[in-house]
């Protein structure tokens, strides 16, 4: 028996996930940009009314906290992303499919899908007004669109891309079109499909920002608006501020998830 | 072996087989008039230039590529698409990357088709992790094994539903000479142990006399049968054996042979580009 070179199992648990050290880095870079923030205020260069000191804002912030009202926001907004995201990638998932697989449908849709993907969803929050108003129907429906556009194209070309050899050796070893599917096709697309959720979310929350500044009482974007219409600085900072955590912890939480399900995969 | 090869039963038969592809810059005749039979147990190699349709000789018994003219038959019948009867093993192993190690073999095994086969499902598994040195890694990811350890893999799994014919397409053409080297003799103890009808495509004479009963020397493009060459020496063979003189001077001969198809074969790439 010759000596084979096989990689040791144990080297793979630190590949993925995050580790103390780069936690430690993410936070102190963090600490950096909230001292060069305290240090521009300090330097006098913007007027103090409209660039608040970083203590301000986390006392707004801490105060928005122990209320209602903000986490009400928050509650919203991601609630709306999670509507449009699942919806979107539900109908996306089969439509991509579709697209994927079968040549003669790709070449009749894509010209019509590359149309809308390259249309950026904000574009039809007025058409979309008009049809629906302002109501939650209308910024579901925007969010579903661009969830949907986003992931298609990702998931067909992820089918795609599934090495035509593992269908080949299934069908050797006597697999049925369903047991390709089922056994070969779900698996090899799964990457793919994770990664169209990660970019649909993002896509998502840019967008639900965007129609909540246009139109909406509540949610993170409203919080913004509001803090403009009232001209109070430091309340904006705080809806910029929650915008971009929990866009990150989405973003994380999915991160994790793939991390977990994909584990065989060879870069992770 | 020499008399028993004669009595034995004819498993593939073909006859004047041939294929023609049509593409986008017109058609290429790959196969022409091909007609050679397989009998049990044997083991048949192809050597031939790359693009010559070896490949093509293969799929059409893998049931991948159907033949315009001619018929192939298979244990009497025609060829109905592919099937677990026949294993095929190819040079980009295909192991699932998805999958762990007995996963991969057990997947032949988890398939409706080979559902007779369920009450042994385990000791299968069992039996080809071992028979092809994998244990210990039952539970490890492809991503985790080298080259020769893939390619073993693949073998498990197409060994594992029990085809009796074993269809190779350059199977250690990716693996560098001394992994080659192990997975040669390696096939060549598990032939012994369990016998299966081969056909094997390979670049290497030498793989191609060290394996085979016979060897067919394929021309360059359309592919014709050039030459079949009976290999005499007597099974099981060592390493030895490729040191002889008997074994160095077939070895010379076939490879003159081939480098001149080979060489036509390059001057037919240059005419179509």
């Amino acid at each position: 028996m010759p000596q084979e070179r096989a990689t040791k199992r144990s080297g793979c648990a630190k590949q993925r996930g995050f580790s103390t050290a780069t936690f430690l880095a993410g936070v102190a870079s963090f600490l950096t940009l909230g001292a060069a923030w305290g240090v521009l205020w300090w330097s006098n260069l913007f007027d103090r009314g409209l660039l608040p000191a970083p203590w301000e804002v986390l006392k707004v912030l801490i105060e928005q906290m122990t209320e209602k009202e903000l986490w009400l926001d928050i509650l919203l907004s991601t609630r709306r992303v999670v509507v449009g995201v699942v919806c979107g990638l539900a109908i996306a998932l089969p439509v991509g499919f579709l697209l994927g697989w079968y040549k003669s449908v790709r070449a009749f849709i894509d010209p019509v899908i590359n149309f809308y993907r390259a249309l950026p969803p904000i574009a039809l929050i007025p058409l979309v007004i008009v049809y629906f108003g302002i109501g939650e129907p209308a910024r579901v429906s925007v969010l579903i669109y661009a969830a949907f556009f986003s992931s298609v194209i990702v998931i067909y070309e992820g089918i795609k891309m599934i090495p035509p050899i593992y269908i080949r050796v299934s069908k050797a070893l006597g697999a049925s079109d369903f047991e390709i599917f089922k056994k070969i096709i779900v698996p090899a697309a799964l990457p793919h499909v994770l990664t169209a959720f990660r970019v649909s979310t993002g896509v998502c929350w840019t967008t639900l920002v965007a129609a909540e500044l246009v139109a909406a009482e509540r949610g993170l974007g409203a919080v913004i608006v509001n803090g403009q219409n009232f001209f109070q600085v430091p309340v904006i900072f705080v809806g910029i501020i929650m915008i971009g955590t929990v866009a990150v912890l989405m973003d994380q939480v999915l991160r994790y998830a793939t991390a977990h399900l994909l584990t065989w995969q060879e870069s992770m | 072996m020499e008399t028993q090869r004669q009595e034995a039963r004819e498993r593939v038969i073909f006859k004047n087989v041939s294929k023609t592809y049509h593409g986008d810059h017109g058609s290429v005749k790959v196969v022409e008039d091909v007609s050679f039979k397989l009998a049990e147990g044997e083991f048949v190699s192809l050597i031939g230039p790359s693009g010559c349709g070896k490949t093509t000789m293969l799929q059409m018994l893998a049931g991948f590529v159907t033949q315009d003219t001619g018929q192939i038959t298979l244990d009497g019948g025609p060829i109905k698409g592919p099937g677990s009867d026949r294993g095929v093993i190819f040079q980009e192993y295909g192991v699932f990357p998805w999958l762990t190690v007995e996963k991969n073999i057990d997947f032949g095994l988890s398939l409706r088709c080979n559902k007779h086969l369920e009450s042994q499902r385990k000791e299968l598994v069992a039996h080809y992790l071992k028979l092809m040195h994998l244990n210990g890694f039952e539970n490890a990811y492809p991503k985790h094994l080298s080259g020769g350890m893939r390619q073993r893999l693949a073998l498990a799994r197409a060994y594992a539903v029990n085809p009796n014919i074993l269809l190779m397409d350059e199977p250690f053409g990716a693996l560098d000479a001394q992994t080659r080297l192990a997975l040669q003799l390696q096939l060549m103890e598990v032939l012994t142990e369990e016998r299966k009808t081969v056909l094997l495509i390979t670049h290497s004479v030498e793989e191609a006399i060290f394996l085979s009963n016979r060897i067919l020397i394929i021309s360059a493009r359309p592919s014709k049968i050039l030459r079949v060459v009976d290999v005499p020496f007597p099974y099981p063979r060592t390493p030895e054996l490729t040191a002889t003189p008997e074994f160095q001077r077939l070895r010379l001969e076939l490879e003159e042979v081939s480098m001149q198809q080979y060489a036509k074969q390059q001057e037919l790439a240059a005419e179509t580009q």
